[in-house]
């Protein structure tokens, strides 16, 4: 029987996706007897033109993992979608953005700037910033455009399936290779276009924790407490992005007494993670009969313990939030025209 | 005025007159009923506004605010019941404290978080309504319009 061709790909991402799938352990040999990895950078000798030559829909199906933020990931996200039969949104940055997605709060200037000339330990007397051509003796050089905003895959091309996580685990990876292989060995069906490969509840459904009064008093940075490896950890005023998270990750976080930081992204009946954890935690404040008699004074007070929402309750999925982007004002703020 | 002077004119007077576009949540039990007061009452206010009805102002949920000034409005307000007049009882309290985060967070965002307003209109409180229409409508006007809208 004809194998089949799978292709993984690296764009604006940390490289932990191509661990995990090297981290499925004996599964690997089924996927060496089930597939031809004819394209993997980390892994396998293929080169970009040996991609350009492939016919279209070679590939039966790239893991296209990182989010796209300049013109070399959006070029290899193109041409691996036209070379491949499934396009598989391989993690966190590639479905929502990831970590890299933060950088929407800033832009290319900002960036370039701070990274080249303001870091403490940047010496750069020339005041010298990456170009995307350069004409050395011994040719032109080029690099890759950086881009202003930081995209998701499926911003860029369309995207068969998506397997979330930051990196996606085994067993969601295994369940996909699983389905695949029952297509090629058996002829089952795929599973519909757009799906997930995850659960469809929170991963409150999946975490051991007991929950009993559903209300915070105070919000505490996970250092600050000796955290109940027992107890839920929003009722220990840690706050565990749970409740607005898509499980399937089998709540290994909590399991290590650490709080859910959502890199699962949101739940299929939301749009925006963010807004939905914002709407949750602001909910369980427990503040008893007084709360007639606060002013808006001690509303803002209250609500300040959250320090960073955008940094907390977006950390994976600004790029794939509502609004997406930092955007500008023309006039200046009053805070700041006070300032 | 010539026709050519009034043709000069009418770009000026466009730009000068941007009305910005107003989305406002009344809760059904009181700021509805006080928005239809400030109606039946014949209040006179500035009409670019767009009233949704909710249940409770707490069904507003952060999601409808971040949709709206995606898809361009230039204000939102948020009227409900006063403290302790919730008809849920607890519902304007977690309307309250969500609508104070999601201010930092439109900050963070990098809005004017006064593009967001959260304000307690009674039904008996007709005239309130027109105050607070009136007045965030001026607040809006000098801010200009949503900054997702010149991009």
């Amino acid at each position: 029987m004809a194998k089949i061709r799978i292709a993984q790909y690296w764009a604006a991402g940390c490289g932990g996706c191509d661990v995990a799938l090297l981290d499925i352990d004996e599964k690997i040999l089924g996927v060496a007897e089930m597939a031809d990895i004819v394209f993997w950078p980390i892994a396998v000798d293929a080169k970009t033109k040996d991609v350009e030559a492939m016919p279209d829909g070679y590939i039966t199906a790239t893991l296209f993992n990182g989010a796209i933020r300049n013109s070399e990931n959006e070029h290899m996200a193109k041409l691996l979608r036209q070379k491949s039969q499934i396009m598989v949104s391989f993690g966190s940055c590639a479905c929502f953005g990831g970590i890299p997605g933060l950088a929407n709060v800033t832009n290319k200037k900002d960036i370039l700037e701070y990274v080249y000339w303001h870091t403490p330990t940047s010496d750069n007397v020339e005041h010298v910033l990456p170009t995307p051509h350069w004409q050395a003796p011994e040719g032109e050089v080029e690099i890759p455009v950086l881009y202003d905003t930081v995209m998701t895959l499926d911003q860029v091309v369309d995207v068969d399936y998506y397997i979330p996580g930051c990196p996606p685990t085994t067993n969601l990876i295994n369940e996909f290779l699983d389905a695949v292989e029952k297509h090629v060995k058996e002829g089952a069906a795929l599973p519909p276009k757009g799906s997930v490969i995850a659960s469809q509840k929170t991963v409150c459904d999946e975490c051991p924790r007991k929950r009993t009064v559903k209300k915070v008093d105070k919000i505490y940075m996970p250092y600050e407490i000796d955290i109940d490896p027992e107890k839920c950890m929003l009722e220990q005023g840690i706050i565990c992005m749970g409740p607005s998270t898509r499980a399937g990750c089998g709540a290994k976080c909590l399991l290590a007494n650490q709080p859910c930081r959502g890199c699962m992204g949101p739940t299929a009946e939301v749009l925006d993670q963010g807004g939905s954890m914002l709407s949750a935690l602001a909910s369980i404040f427990a503040i008893g009969n007084e709360e007639s008699q606060m002013t808006e004074d001690d509303i803002l007070e209250l609500m300040a313990q959250v320090k960073d929402p955008l940094g907390t309750f977006y950390a994976f999925t600004m790029p794939a939030s509502i609004i997406k982007r930092k955007v500008k004002e023309k006039k200046a703020t009053t805070a700041s025209k006070e300032a | 005025m010539s026709d050519e002077a009034q043709a000069q004119a009418a770009p000026a007077a466009e730009a000068e007159g941007w009305a910005p576009n107003l989305l406002v949540f009344c809760c059904n039990w009181c700021s509805y009923a006080g928005a239809d007061l400030a109606g039946v009452s014949r209040l006179q206010m500035p009409t670019n506004f767009r009233v949704i009805r909710t249940m409770c102002s707490a069904r507003v949920d952060p999601e409808f605010v971040l949709r709206a000034f995606a898809k361009g409005a230039d204000g939102v307000l948020v009227l409900g019941c006063h403290p302790a007049d919730c008809h849920y009882i607890g519902g304007n309290y977690r309307t309250r404290r969500r609508i104070a985060l999601l201010r930092v967070l439109l900050e963070q965002y990098g809005f004017n978080p006064d593009r967001l307003k959260l304000e307690w209109v009674s039904a008996s409180e007709g005239l309130k309504f027109q105050q607070t229409i009136k007045e965030f409508d001026q607040t809006v006007r000098e801010m200009g319009p949503n900054p997702i809208n010149e991009e």
